[in-house]
């Protein structure tokens, strides 16, 4: 309770875990990690250790929500009771509830929901493991796993956060800076259309540090987009490589 | 949500919008007429009334003791709750709270919690075993458009109407004295939202523009114009250089609302 550290900033300018103010922690992505989803991928960021399956276009349940037009996706995003400090019931919070709005939101965007009208496309997002910033690591993993099941979309998604940490702008913040510093944005975009998808915030900043803290954020996402090209590429690598070995075999 | 609208009306909205106009004859950063009534439910501690044009929110504020969380053990506890109430649309139905219910409290609540609005120090009975929990209740009566600025405005007119019981603390237990205070209250949160439609910004969307919007983003201010708090929604995106012009002008029509309202 009281374990609040003294400094979150060091005077080297170095944070707890010894980042600089605007390095991400890091990131570690994997397409295809579930043989019965449609489309999977786990994302690793920092200590956020989360999955995500996705299932669709398929047959949608409850019949009325179909819509004549488009998909409709549907999206829960999910915390382990055992991947926090104390445990959380496995009931889904209010939090968990707006989290999976808000991420569906931020995914939509992308997906080209028009091609496939009256279905409905289910993303499913399991948290095994919280350190703060489990939604922007959930929607990264997430954008994943939907261009993994071979959806057609606009663009991946990626996500990242900013927030104001003893009066310094930083770039991804991690659950004790989270909790103690004094705003947290967390923002989405679709890099190629320059598309910002997700953005909330909490705390108190100026609108000038609310600016700094969004760009900061975009930079964060676009560093993570790299990360998220080349997971889906070597997905692809490893496929080709194996099917070579059956025909050698 | 389920409120049918002809695709000519949308084509029409976004086509007006398109030209700097709107189909009610606003401007696109004009707010409807917006009035409040105060103590109208004289049970609760504290009430108020917003219309925002036809969008019609009651909030009731009751405030009673309960447990403080764990790891605030000296402060006070604010929640917040919104009932779509059938009789408000056509597209809200009985039952327990959905994801839009949810999302607005969770935004009303940011809006007063992240500007520390209520002093929640002050509302401390015995540290660690008994505070006072202060309990916004938002009902929405009539639905046309932007409950989320009426119901923030609500929330923050009901609970500076708010009045608590004088008590005194005898062996940890309140016992109430006669003579009322007011909460008290540090900041006066004000939440703007815009409404991305036809690639330009409108301020204080009506049911008819939200249905055809792409994406919305509402903003909170504080007394000392600083953002406390932000929520995107919506299937659509915003880029970058529109999130900061919504900013802008959230700004400058939070400090003309605060002017208006005296807060």
């Amino acid at each position: 309770m009281n374990d609040k550290p003294e400094k979150l900033i060091d005077k080297k300018g170095l944070r707890l875990d010894g980042r600089k103010l605007d390095e991400l922690r890091p990131v570690k992505l994997q397409v295809g990690v579930i043989s019965n989803a449609d489309g999977s991928a786990y994302i690793e960021h920092g200590k956020n250790k989360i999955l995500v399956g996705v299932y669709g276009p398929r047959e949608v349940h409850p019949k009325h929500l179909a819509l004549p037009d488009r998909a409709v996706v549907k999206c829960r995003y999910h915390m382990a009771p055992f991947s926090v400090q104390e445990r959380k019931s496995p009931a889904p919070s209010r939090r968990e509830i707006e989290l999976s709005k808000v991420i569906r939101e931020s995914l939509e965007p992308a997906i080209f929901m028009e091609y496939y009208p009256r279905t409905m496309i289910d993303v499913f997002i399991e948290v095994l493991q919280a350190d703060g910033g489990t939604r922007c690591a959930s929607i990264t993993a997430a954008a994943l796993a939907l261009a993994d099941s071979g959806i057609p979309m606009r663009d991946l998604v990626v996500a990242c956060a900013a927030g104001k940490v003893e009066d310094k702008i930083v770039l991804d913040l991690m659950d004790t800076e989270d909790k103690v510093g004094s705003a947290d944005v967390p923002v989405a975009l679709m890099p190629n259309l320059n598309a910002v998808t997700l953005l909330q915030m909490d705390g108190t900043l100026s609108t000038d540090e609310f600016e700094s803290a969004v760009n900061l954020a975009l930079e964060g996402c676009k560093q993570i987009y790299v990360l998220q090209k080349e997971a889906l590429r070597i997905k692809y690598v490893n496929v080709k490589e194996e099917n070579k070995e059956e025909a050698e075999e | 949500m389920a409120a049918v609208i002809t695709k000519v009306k949308q084509k029409q909205i976004a086509q007006l919008i398109d030209n700097g106009k709107r189909l009610d004859g606003r401007e696109l950063t004009e707010y409807r007429e917006i009035k409040i009534e105060q103590g109208i439910i004289e049970k609760a501690e504290g009430s108020a009334r917003v219309l925002l044009g036809k969008t019609e929110v009651v909030v009731g504020v009751k405030i009673e003791t309960g447990e403080p969380f764990s790891d605030t053990p000296n402060e006070g506890v604010l929640t917040v709750n919104v009932e779509l109430v059938p009789l408000a649309s056509p597209g809200f139905e009985p039952g327990p709270p959905d994801e839009s219910s949810i999302e607005l409290a969770r935004i009303v609540d940011r809006g007063i919690r992240e500007s520390k609005a209520i002093d929640t120090g002050k509302l401390c009975v015995v540290p660690g075993k008994k505070v006072f929990v202060v309990f916004v209740d938002v009902y929405v009566l009539n639905h046309d458009g932007n409950l989320i600025d009426a119901s923030a405005l609500a929330a923050m007119a009901a609970l500076l109407n708010a009045k608590m019981g004088k008590y005194e603390v005898e062996d940890g237990e309140v016992k109430m004295k006669s003579g009322y205070e007011p909460l008290p209250l540090r900041k006066h949160p004000i939440t703007v939202t815009c409404a991305k439609i036809s690639d330009k910004l409108v301020v204080d969307p009506w049911l008819e523009e939200e249905q055809v919007m792409d994406a919305r983003i509402s903003i909170a201010f504080d007394d000392d114009e600083n953002i406390c708090a932000i929520q995107k929604g919506g299937s659509g995106y915003f880029e970058p250089k529109q999130v900061f012009e919504a900013a802008r002008i959230a700004k400058e029509k939070s400090r003309e609302l605060r002017k208006k309202l005296n807060w």
